[in-house]
């Protein structure tokens, strides 16, 4: 196992696939292949907020409990949601060595958690450690004249404190869809909630917020959105398909992982794509074809 | 305290002390002492799971589970049998289930539940890593579900100790229900065999077998090819 571990979360095997076959074969391109982490559970899905519930800390630990046996410094995931609950967590455990000690003594079926491994997102190790510009140099097929709108949601940014990015003014997706040679589109609703979970009880409510963002998005121009949050992809393509047949006009939005536009921009699997995605990408000349 | 001898050991069941010779099985220890199994005993051979047994050594604040049947008595046990687990099974028609990856989530949502707190393992007898199974379930890894559960003999005490009530070992029956209806691969010599068995080849056979005295039937076994 080299340095890096990557956690795929639930979400990854099962709905978004396409987000995790993507991924993997970017990486792959780049010459740091995804190496999944051994007999991994899930993150629990939603941190959990009460500070003397030390139970629902138990899935992290554990994580990174595995992480440790395999010599990994950190952990990466994909999947926003388990980022955003195994950071939280990490730093909630780590921040009081008796909340470590309690959960270790518990755990005494596992190694004790020494408190070393990192948490962090693809983003994040694309940004700092591989490097956009080096990215940009391995684009052979420009994304030039694509509209993108970057879609944050919640979980990669909040709270302040273990978010990959300025909350209020985040800039890594736009650097990140300029990497790809495409067109940043701004709106106002980037960082806006999906609705998440209330999908379940209230889809009502999640189909109001999730059309407003798409309103916003498309009004500014925007012919994709990119999001790296499975769950706001659910809701996000659901309440797609419900605003597309009230549109006045053919207008359309592809909403697709980050990794699938990279994918397309490094030519290599990008899992299936939206109908309208695979007409957008049709036109785009090769780097090989533009070359006389 | 316990006082064991050379040949006897000191058991306590439900409380009660009770000499018992040394080297029987936790189950024959009791029956000795006069217990009688009326529930909680099945197979004596450890495949039922009917015999689930709680127990801790004296000075141990640690729980410990295993099979009544398969466990040798130890001085200063006390123990406990859970003959039966309340633990609702949902119904199905195996034929009808659509098996992607969320038809364990939807039978038995509370999967979703799991802190990953291992207790589940840590109780069963049969030192299969059920944790691991519930987590594969959860992502709709069927195979690996089914795979990891193999071993489990539906003795119930995973859902017993469990703080998130899952119910582990009805998930796992209905994993390799499906893994076997959908996903194992199909054996062509068993499809042979069963249309030959449906176009009668064996019946003339069988008729003869069944017309046969007792020790024509003996004389044919002695005298049988074994492979």
């Amino acid at each position: 196992m080299n340095n890096t571990a990557y956690f795929p979360g639930c979400s990854l095997k099962a709905e978004a696939g396409d987000y995790e076959r993507s991924a993997a074969a970017v990486m792959e391109a780049l010459g740091q292949p995804l190496e999944e982490l051994e007999r991994w559970t899930c993150c629990g899905t939603v941190y959990s907020l009460t500070d003397d519930d030390l139970m629902h800390q138990m899935a992290t630990v554990r994580n990174l409990i595995r992480a440790q046996e395999c010599g990994a410094e950190e952990i990466v995931t994909l999947c926003s949601m388990c980022f955003n609950t195994l950071k939280r967590s990490k730093v909630f455990i780590e921040q009081d060595a008796a909340r470590l000690e309690t959960v270790n003594a518990f755990m005494d079926e596992e190694p004790d958690y020494e408190g070393d491994v990192e948490v962090v997102h693809l983003l994040e190790i694309l940004r700092d450690q591989v490097g956009f510009e080096s990215i940009e140099g391995r684009v052979t097929r420009p994304l030039s004249g694509l509209r993108v709108a970057p879609y944050y949601g919640c979980t990669l940014l909040r709270p302040r404190e273990i978010g990959i990015d300025e909350p209020d003014t985040p800039t890594i997706l736009q650097d990140f869809i300029r990497t790809l040679w495409a067109t940043p589109v701004e709106f106002a609703f980037q960082a806006e909630c999906c609705g998440t979970y209330q999908i379940v009880d209230a889809p009502e409510l999640v189909l109001e917020k999730s059309h407003r963002i798409l309103n916003s998005a498309m009004r500014a121009g925007a012919e994709i959105m990119i999001t790296s949050c499975p769950l706001c992809m659910h809701n996000l393509r659901l309440a797609y398909e419900e605003l597309r047949s009230s549109l006045p006009d053919k207008r359309e939005l592809s909403i697709v992982y980050w990794t699938q536009l990279a994918a397309i921009a490094l030519e290599v699997e990008t899992g299936e794509l939206p109908t309208s995605m695979g007409k957008l990408v049709e036109g785009l000349p090769t780097t090989m074809e533009l070359v006389p | 305290m316990s006082t064991s001898s050379e040949n006897t050991i000191r058991i306590y069941v439900m409380g009660s002390a009770y000499e018992v010779p040394r080297g029987l099985t936790i189950m024959n220890a009791m029956e000795h002492a006069g217990w009688r199994f009326t529930r909680g005993a099945g197979c004596r051979s450890g495949f039922c799971g009917a015999c689930s047994t709680v127990y801790r050594h004296e000075g141990d604040y640690r729980l410990r589970f295993v099979l009544a049947c398969q466990t040798e008595a130890e001085d200063g046990m006390y123990l406990v049998q859970l003959p039966f687990t309340p633990a609702p099974r949902v119904s199905y028609t195996l034929a009808e289930l659509n098996p992607d990856e969320n038809v364990l989530l939807q039978h038995y949502p509370e999967i979703a539940r799991c802190v990953s707190c291992n207790t589940c393992t840590k109780a069963c007898p049969q030192d299969i890593e059920v944790m691991d199974y519930v987590q594969a379930a959860l992502r709709g890894d069927i195979a690996q579900t089914a795979s990891l559960s193999f071993d489990c003999i539906q003795c119930g005490l995973c859902s017993m100790r469990c703080p998130a009530d899952i119910k582990h070992y009805h998930m796992a029956q209905m994993a390799r229900r499906i893994y076997g209806r959908y996903m194992s691969p199909i054996t062509e010599h068993l499809e042979d065999r069963i249309a030959e068995i449906e176009k009668g080849v064996y019946e003339e056979e069988l008729d003869a077998l069944v017309k046969m005295t007792r020790s024509e039937l003996e004389d044919i076994y002695a005298a049988r090819v074994v492979e």
